[in-house]
């Protein structure tokens, strides 16, 4: 008996805008100017707010913090396509995505700075509280979109994650899960090429992250990750499909890390400065500019209006972050149970009692 | 009002909860079709359908963390960890999601999923089908341990466990999954959870269990009966919350007693019992407090079974030498 093929896969790669600013018009998304303008608008928040809590970090007035420098087409783009009855699960290196959601730049300084309240997702906002233990919101992402199917409403949900979460069993436990049970939910793996120090090489074998969806029975492709129309589009393709109740997609956005991985880290520790300057040459927003100053959407009046409103925005969420009245010691204790247990209580009746009796 | 097992007893729970409530699924291996491999979830597919009695892949940490997925968007699943040993694949979610969004999220998001947990050994199961590792989960904020001794008593334990805003380890006595009837109202009935009661007065010492080790604790009182002692019985019913006040006014009463646990010894439950007691109560005390556990050994495999699950006499041999102290 002839051996033969009985199935056989692709894997497709999807850019529309290269890295001089010219756009596949064939390819390009159904964007209006205004909402062309704010995909710019977006991400040159997201570097805004990144570059100032990088330097609040470094002066001392911001705990740990991972910066997205590099990866805001990533972000900005996929999460533009969300609606606000779409959920959203993030891992804790998407505040631009977060931003686009609604959430108040403040809650990520907040968070960074070592307050739990800037994890209170506020009302009206589907979106879950950043997740740092690797790859653990994918099965809850997948539990969501399960239970959004249940009850029959159209929803879809999308879930963040990095290159190094692939090699955690949550993601190929989730991933499958999402197969099996068609969930209508997306995968966006924004691969920076770099989990701490360790390279894509070191956590796979596979040409690309987008073919593991192919094993778990849904499709999987590979967008420029720095391009934000190709990210726009693919996203919007595969929620518009989870909507429809035709199942989950794995989004690869190709993208880089041009930082360090957070603030306690230093990356030329691991890699050359070359191969971060071939990466700066792919800026996401330098791309989108040259487009935009190409077909009459930007010049320089507007392009200093806009960095003027996204530093007071940030400049604002900074004061207001810092005006914040300090954390409630009691919360530790109120937020455990609806209801405080009896040991609870008294742990927190001797607390109050002894060192937090100035509280 | 029928004579029932804990598995029927179980099975009556689930689907009158998700009879009265839309919102309450099962999931987990081999829950549907099959009803579960201890048959818990019998018929339930049938009346229910695949979409509220879901089997799942193999897969438990996606179980899990599905599960809190689901309770997050608003619906009340129970899950099923087939066995206490497979659900180490499971203890990331639970410690990391399950015990903590309701802090993380200060409370937008709770987290309303029980895990049911069939647990112990003494039913000559295979390795890793017979740890008591109630423990870890105790040990973990934000999560309640619920770990029912008799029929009766996992009925209305569970149907408080369904209703609990926050997530609930379920732990059951595989032991006790057939071994025992005892009279199941038809009717819904709850038992609080973080109260535990008092099985047996007794004036004389005080024995604190729970699960599968309330029968040989009987077993033992029976036997120090015959020899003129009144043994307490306390049966915990849920590890976290702890109720200790009604341990504290039985020692304060009998000023003797001993922990019984199928665990390993070393921070066991039975340890923290005993740090409460001396907290509450050291005074009260005549004799420290003992104990009767498993040992610090893997659980081993079911030609060894007998000797590491204590028994009768072995809670007899403490009796002893806390009364002869």
């Amino acid at each position: 008996m002839p051996e033969k093929t009985i199935e056989s896969f692709s894997v497709h790669w999807l850019q529309v805008l290269d890295e001089y600013g010219t756009c596949d018009e064939e390819l390009r998304p159904l964007l209006d100017d205004a909402n062309i303008k704010k995909l710019f608008e977006w991400m040159i928040l997201a570097r805004t707010f990144d570059n100032k809590a990088f330097k609040l970090q470094r002066e001392g007035r911001l705990g740990t913090y991972a910066s997205i420098l590099g990866q805001e087409a990533a972000q900005v783009g996929s999460a533009f396509a969300l609606k606000p009855s779409d959920w959203m699960f993030p891992a804790f290196r998407e505040p631009g995505a977060s931003f686009v959601r609604g959430l108040p730049l403040r809650m990520i300084l907040q968070y960074w700075a070592g307050d739990q309240r800037g994890s209170l997702i506020p009302e009206g906002i589907n979106d879950f509280p950043i997740t740092i233990p690797v790859a653990t919101q994918v099965p809850i992402g997948v539990g969501a979109a399960m239970a959004a199917k249940l009850k029959g409403e159209p929803i879809a949900v999308m879930v963040y994650m990095g290159d190094g979460a692939t090699s955690k069993g949550d993601f190929h436990e989730g991933l499958n899960f999402a197969g099996v049970f068609s969930a209508p939910v997306v995968f966006l793996c924004q691969n920076n090429q770099w989990a701490i120090s360790v390279p894509l090489k070191r956590q796979t074998a596979a040409k690309t992250l987008a073919q593991k969806a192919i094993a778990y029975g849904f499709p999987g492709l590979q967008v420029d990750g720095n391009d934000v129309f190709a990210v726009y589009r693919a996203t919007n393709e595969a929620l518009t499909r989870a909507r429809e109740g035709k199942g989950p997609t794995l989004i690869e956005c190709v993208t880089y890390r041009l930082g360090d991985h957070t603030t306690a880290d230093d990356a030329s520790r691991y890699r050359n400065r070359e191969e971060v300057e071939q990466w700066k040459k792919k800026d996401p927003i330098e791309r989108l500019r040259m487009y935009m100053e190409k077909t009459g959407l930007w010049n320089k009046t507007y392009d200093q209006e806009v960095r003027s409103q996204a530093k007071d925005k940030v400049e604002e969420a900074v004061r207001e972050t810092e005006n914040m009245s300090p954390p409630d010691p009691r919360d530790m204790f109120h937020f455990m149970f609806h209801e405080l247990t009896a040991e609870l209580r008294e742990q927190m009746e001797g607390f109050l009692e002894g060192n937090g009796r100035q509280t | 009002m029928a004579t029932l097992t804990m598995v029927e007893a179980i099975n009556l729970a689930l689907r009158q909860e998700m009879e009265k409530d839309p919102r309450v699924l099962l999931l987990g291996e081999d829950v549907g079709k099959n009803g579960g491999v201890f048959r818990v979830t019998q018929d339930l597919f049938d009346i229910f359908g695949e979409e509220r009695v879901i089997d799942t892949p193999l897969s438990e940490s996606a179980i899990v963390g599905a599960a809190i997925g689901m309770a997050i968007y608003g619906l009340r699943p129970v899950a099923e960890i087939q066995f206490e040993g497979f659900a180490y694949a499971a203890m990331e979610q639970l410690v990391n999601h399950a015990g903590r969004i309701r802090t993380r999220s200060r409370g937008r998001y709770h987290c309303p999923i029980v895990v049911r947990l069939p647990y112990g050994g003494g039913i000559r199961a295979p390795e890793h089908h017979s740890d008591s590792n109630e423990a870890y989960f105790v040990h973990t904020p934000g999560i309640k341990v619920v770990v029912p001794s008799t029929p009766y008593e996992a009925k209305g334990l569970l149907i408080a466990a369904i209703r609990d805003p926050d997530p609930v380890i379920f732990m059951e006595p595989k032991k006790v999954y057939r071994s025992l009837r005892e009279e199941v109202p038809d009717e819904e009935y709850l038992i609080p959870l973080g109260q535990s009661r008092i099985v047996m007065e007794g004036t004389d010492i005080t024995l604190i269990t729970w699960g599968a080790m309330l029968q040989p604790t009987l077993q033992a009182a029976a036997l120090m009966e015959k020899r003129g002692i009144n043994p307490e019985i306390i049966d915990l019913r849920t590890l976290s919350p702890l109720d200790m006040q009604t341990v504290i006014e039985s020692v304060e009463k009998t000023h003797k007693a001993v922990v019984v646990h199928e665990a390993p010894a070393s921070c066991g439950v039975g340890a923290e019992v005993i740090a409460r007691i001396n907290e509450k109560a050291l005074v009260h005390l005549e004799a420290p407090v003992a104990r009767v556990t498993g040992f610090d050994t893997v659980m081993p495999l079911p030609k060894l079974e007998k000797y590491y699950l204590p028994n009768a006499e072995r809670v007899a041999e403490a009796v002893d030498r806390v009364l002869n102290f």
